[in-house]
């Protein structure tokens, strides 16, 4: 429901004069934006009963005017030009006239310098989106290059990492991570062991839910979690922060006082993932582990010391540490695709919302995208 | 200033601003009368912008009140709040335009949201709006694509759509040159005279206060208030505080004092 801006004072129209000849409006009271649109019903109302040869418009009466008011005193004017009647004011105050003055009739004539964007047919939106997805593609690859590059000279120089950043991020993306990743994996290892016990025990194998949720935990479950948790919280924070960053026109500032952007921002983000998300890695598995203790001992009667043993029999040093190193790709992946997206933010805030959605979007798909290149390579070396 | 009835429609008793325990100002108190433009001026650092966001509603005052329209702007009666806010417009020192939307879609909003105006009659008060600050023709414009000072001609135009009896400007020349400062200022004095409009103009561009301003309001920041009211060109010429007089003269506060080589004073 529309709000009226203030208590609607009138105004009222008085006609004098005969019917297609003569015809003297005289209009009083207030004329204003709040009783615009009333005034021009009322107005066409009264042109189709009097079809006027000539009409004047007698302003005596008029005690406010806004310019909205003025505004359909001179469209009154234009459109009895287009009719071909004769037209006139009369007893126009100053102030009517100044306000009347300040309007630009030829700006409510003229076209847009832009036309408005017409809508364009399905062949052209899939060329337009085609382009997109190249361009976008091409960008993805030259940042990938340029992030390597600065990755392998951070490798040669250590001394030119800003290693402060690198611990402040390490902090935000990891220390600060713990809560969230420890409950979200504790609940899993739970879920998954409630579930499988389920069916496991109608076969008396309630031993093997300690196998199963040890190889899901640390071949795929952990290492796949705990990506996608950092991705929404730090992938997107990257993204948020360089993208702000490049609308007040701090990018260019570095730009222009001889930084790389990339050696800058990007570096510090991407290590600091690189070297925190194994470790939550490692922390999720062994509190989805611990889940599937709790439902092992108090749902399942086995003992601690049985469970642990059979958990330890499940795990490979192969699974494990091929685990550890596909963290460390998703990390890089996640916060290289978060500052990449920041890097790419033109415009205002809503670009900032549109590259820290993108951010956390491509970040996920690209895990999954590398986690299935993962389980088929690693498929053929073990 | 047009209106010689003096009716008061902005008023401010007593006001204090305060952030923790760092006082902006105290107990400042003055009016603003219909129809003129009132300039808040002072050093960087005095609280001008402060000011600002008290008279608009944006800051809670530590202790006074400010009266628009006799009516309370920290009024708790919701109704009573909207619609004093639909009386006057703001420009910020940005333009604020919504990045998102056409300049057209800018200018607009207010009157899709508090009236029953159709559409259009809506694109021809925008058309018109646009005209009023010499922007026809660029109602699909975003606001990346016009330039700073069109982006404060159309955060103008927008603060306007409401035909609002008060307009409030932040800094409405930073950040422009001198040429479009001037176009600037000049659209504010015409829709002034033209329309009658009440301006609180907050700036410290000297060109701008004479060009513009009736009255002056001027702050210190060691005063922690006003340490002048009046006409700018009579307090140029004719103010005993030489807080004043520097600072209408462009003189820094330390070369009020300054020894030359032979030790003499150098006032």
């Amino acid at each position: 429901m529309k709000e009226a801006l203030e208590p609607i004072e009138d105004f009222s129209l008085n006609l004098a004069g005969e019917k297609g000849k003569e015809v003297i409006l005289a209009i009083s009271g207030r004329l204003a934006l709040e009783n615009l649109h009333r005034f021009r019903s009322e107005l066409k109302k009264r042109w189709t009963e009097m079809y006027p040869a000539k009409l004047t418009v007698d302003l005596a009466g008029v005690d406010y005017l806004d310019s909205a008011g003025a505004l359909a005193l001179v469209q009154m004017e234009s459109e009895a030009q287009a009719r071909a009647v004769s037209f006139s004011f009369s007893n126009v105050h100053e102030e009517a006239q100044r306000i009347m003055g300040l309007i630009d009739r030829e700006a409510l004539t003229q076209p847009p310098l832009i036309p408005e964007k017409r809508s364009i047919s399905l062949l052209e939106q899939v060329g337009e989106a085609s382009q997109r997805i190249f361009a976008d593609l091409v960008q993805m690859l030259t940042f990938l290059g340029e992030l390597l590059t600065a990755l392998f000279s951070a490798l040669w120089h250590p001394r030119s990492v800003r290693w402060g950043d690198v611990l402040f991020y390490m902090k935000r993306a990891g220390v600060d991570g713990l809560p969230i990743v420890g409950l979200i994996a504790l609940l899993l290892g739970l879920i998954i062991a409630f579930m499988s016990s389920l069916q496991l025990k109608q076969f008396g194998a309630n031993i093997y839910v300690a196998s199963l949720l040890a190889v899901a935990m640390v071949e795929e479950l952990g290492p796949i979690m705990t990506a996608i948790l950092v991705a929404g919280r730090s992938g997107s924070a990257f993204a948020a922060e360089i993208g702000t960053m490049k609308i007040n026109e701090e990018v260019d500032a570095l730009i222009t006082m001889g930084f790389d952007p990339v050696r800058f921002l990007a570096v510090p983000k991407v290590l600091a993932a690189m070297i925190v998300v194994p470790v939550l890695t490692i922390y999720a598995i062994f509190s989805g582990l611990l889940g599937g203790l709790i439902i092992g001992v108090l749902g399942l009667d086995l003992t601690v010391y049985s469970y642990v043993q059979e958990t330890k029999r499940s795990i490979e040093l192969f699974s494990l540490v091929s685990s550890l190193i596909k963290s460390v790709v998703f990390a890089m992946l996640l916060a290289g695709i978060g500052c990449q997206r920041g890097f790419q933010v033109q415009g205002g805030a809503e670009a900032v919302g549109a590259a820290t959605t993108s951010a956390v979007v491509a970040g996920i798909f690209l895990i999954i995208v590398t986690d299935s290149a993962f389980a088929l390579a690693l498929h053929y070396i073990r | 200033m047009p209106s010689s009835d003096k009716i008061p429609v902005i008023e401010v008793a007593g006001l204090t601003a305060r952030f923790g325990d760092n006082i902006v100002f105290e107990n400042v108190t003055f009016q603003v009368f219909k129809g003129e433009i009132l300039v808040v001026l002072g050093g960087s650092g005095c609280g001008k912008s402060t000011l600002l966001k008290h008279l608009i509603g944006l800051y809670q005052p530590y202790r006074g009140r400010v009266l628009i329209h006799g009516v309370d702007i920290n009024t708790d009666d919701d109704a009573q709040l909207r619609k004093l806010r639909t009386g006057f417009g703001v420009l910020f020192q940005s333009g604020a335009l919504f990045g998102s939307m056409s300049l057209a879609e800018n200018l607009a909003l207010p009157l899709q949201e508090y009236t029953d105006l159709s559409a259009d009659i809506i694109e021809l008060i925008v058309k018109m709006k646009l005209g009023l600050v010499n922007l026809a023709g660029y109602e699909n414009h975003l606001p990346e694509e016009i330039s700073g000072g069109m982006k404060k001609r159309a955060g103008l135009a927008r603060a306007m759509a409401l035909d609002p009896t008060i307009l409030f400007f932040d800094e409405p020349s930073a950040g422009l040159d001198p040429i479009t400062s001037v176009e600037l200022d000049n659209l504010i004095k015409s829709l002034n005279a033209g329309m009658g409009t009440t301006m609180v103009v907050v700036t410290h561009e000297l060109e701008s206060i004479f060009n513009i301003a009736h009255r002056v309001v001027m702050l210190e920041k060691s005063a922690r208030g006003i340490i002048a009211m009046g006409d700018p060109r009579d307090l140029q010429q004719h103010s005993r505080d030489p807080r004043v007089t520097n600072f209408f003269n462009r003189l820094p506060p330390e070369a009020k004092e300054t020894r030359t080589g032979n030790g003499q004073k150098n006032l």
